[in-house]
């Protein structure tokens, strides 16, 4: 793994994400407090951390999805928080994956997956079609097209929800707990199609609490805990060897749920 | 259920009634009830009588011959006309109570608390009246623009909240995964909001259709043409000159001809709604 130099400060040509001392607050309170990281082109960054500890915000920053309260954030060098930035542009550069799929429950499979290309990419009928035709292959669902977002498992919506955001040929994928809302039995088909991604050198920054996946496809993991990342390198430093406290306590409660705490 | 806790006191040895038994017996209550409504109406009524009040068979093709047709068709004219307008107008009004903009919102609500507000009919009146205020005015298409017009006004007061409340319960998550795929907002809007927005409020929606079908019938206030009068104003007219209910009978049958079918529709909507979702 030689990306463990891509993430100190120094700018590599080839950096997707820039993350400058970012700041989010809802209300009175600090969500994000400074956070600063990059992503390189073709790097797999896990975020890992408690819950309400801002990953979730952090991935919803990268996409303006949220404001910042300060900082910047920059995609391919544009930075996205200057009100000036087209940031409809830059999003369609950017794939999101969500927790709860947000499929657009009236529109088909195949529609889901042409309705952006056609209306933000201005592709023609036939070539979204083809494109959407695609990528639903690359998931593993093929000959669906026709079928409603209800009609489906969650497992096999989530990867809809990923070939639509594959249509539109991004540079970037962001993925916000993409298994947490399926069965346990639907989970290992999602991240399948994700390992793929990751193997075929998409650049990705996945919100996560699979840790296995994480140790296995990340090329860096991010602990994030309080509005701080608290600790990231690659996944057999921090997933196997945390140098600090609260990186432990999080991944043995994770690892080995029946773990009571002595103090308790 | 008095009465059962009465007797299961006095008659203590007696075992207590099951409360399916009870159930049961509450049941034959019931129909016993209805049967001896039914029997006491029929003995008193004088079916002859009715029949020729409210049904009287030249009457009937009378009222079917002299152009039922025709106010038929006024009445689906001034309820369509009435109703594509208050939906245009109550999308815009809905999408203004929503909007970012203040004034907009304020303009909306002003807007919706008066007409809301008002009788269909005092808005009507008004209409009717609109020239009197302004010599010269001319609204388009005649009464029919006249009836459009006051009670599309009034309906789009209604639907906006019906339209607003729809667009409310499309998830947020829809519009975030619009934005994220770098749909600008009103292509967001159109394309994923709305059109699930009236998926979900079509049967409220019908509801103000049919009521509109009903609020139809009050456009005589405005004083019409033969040529203008809808189903309720022809009934009401061979009514009286006859003396008879027939024809205001026949009148209202043609508004349930209008409503029903409005209402299996509906449902048909609802239940292949229900399949896609």
């Amino acid at each position: 793994m030689n990306e463990s130099q891509s993430w100190d400060s120094s700018p590599v040509p080839s950096v997707v994400v820039e993350v400058n001392n970012l700041k989010k607050s809802f209300d009175e309170v600090e969500v994000l407090k400074d956070i600063s990281t990059t992503i390189s082109k073709g790097e797999v960054v896990c975020v890992i951390g408690p819950s309400g500890s801002g990953k979730s915000t952090l991935l919803r920053c990268v996409n303006m999805l949220e404001q910042p309260t300060d900082g910047k954030v920059l995609i391919e060098g544009e930075d996205v928080t200057d009100p000036d930035c087209d940031i409809d542009r830059v999003r369609s550069r950017v794939g999101m994956v969500f927790q709860q799929f947000n499929l657009f429950s009236h529109l088909t499979v195949l529609d889901n997956c042409t309705i952006a290309q056609r209306t933000v990419l201005k592709r023609s009928a036939a070539e979204a079609r083809a494109k959407a035709e695609d990528t639903l292959a690359r998931v593993g669902l093929e000959g669906r097209e026709k079928a409603y977002p209800a009609q489906l498992s969650g497992g096999q919506q989530q990867r809809v929800a990923i070939a639509r955001a594959l249509s539109m040929d991004p540079d970037l994928m962001l993925f916000d707990e993409p298994t947490s809302a399926l069965d346990p039995e639907l989970v290992g088909d999602v991240l399948a199609v994700m390992r793929r991604l990751a193997n075929e050198g998409m650049t990705m920054m996945v919100v996560t609490h699979e840790m296995a996946f994480a140790r296995e496809v990340a090329d860096r993991v991010l602990f994030m805990d309080g509005g701080f990342v608290v600790e990231q390198g690659p996944p057999e430093q921090v997933i196997a060897e945390p140098q600090h406290e609260r990186t432990r306590t999080f991944l043995q409660r994770v690892l080995d749920p029946t773990h009571v705490e002595p103090e308790q | 259920m008095s009465t059962a806790t009465t007797s299961s006191t006095t008659e203590a040895p007696r075992r207590r009634m099951s409360p399916r038994k009870r159930a049961q017996r509450a049941r034959w209550a019931q129909y016993a009830f209805l049967i001896i409504v039914l029997i006491v109406l029929i003995s008193v009524s004088d079916p002859r009588q009715i029949l020729k009040v409210f049904f009287r068979g030249d009457l009937v093709i009378d009222t079917l011959t002299q152009g039922l047709g025709h106010a038929l068709l006024n009445t689906i004219y001034y309820t369509a006309g009435a109703f594509v307008l208050g939906l245009t107008a109550g999308t815009v009004l809905a999408l203004m109570r929503l909007s970012q903009v203040a004034p907009y919102r304020w303009l909306a609500g002003i807007y919706i608390e008066l007409f809301r507000g008002l009788p269909a009919i005092v808005v009507l009146l008004g209409f009717g009246l609109l020239p009197l205020a302004f010599p010269g005015l001319e609204i388009p298409f005649g009464t029919y623009g006249v009836v459009w017009l006051a009670l599309g006004i009034v309906a789009a007061a209604y639907m906006a909240e019906t339209i607003r409340a729809g667009i409310q319960a499309v998830p947020k998550g829809q519009v975030e995964a619009a934005r994220s795929l770098g749909m600008p907002p009103g292509i967001a809007n159109r394309k994923i909001v709305l059109p699930q927005a009236f998926r979900i409020i079509t049967p409220p929606l019908t509801n103000e259709l049919i009521l509109l079908v009903k609020d139809s019938s009050l456009v005589y206030i405005i004083g019409l043409s033969a040529g203008g009068y809808d189903l309720t104003k022809y009934g009401r007219d061979l009514a009286q000159t006859n003396a008879n209910l027939t024809p205001l009978v026949i009148a209202g049958l043609c508004y349930l001809v209008i409503t029903l079918p409005l209402s299996f529709l509906v449902r048909r909507m609802e239940s292949r709604a229900q399949r896609a979702r």
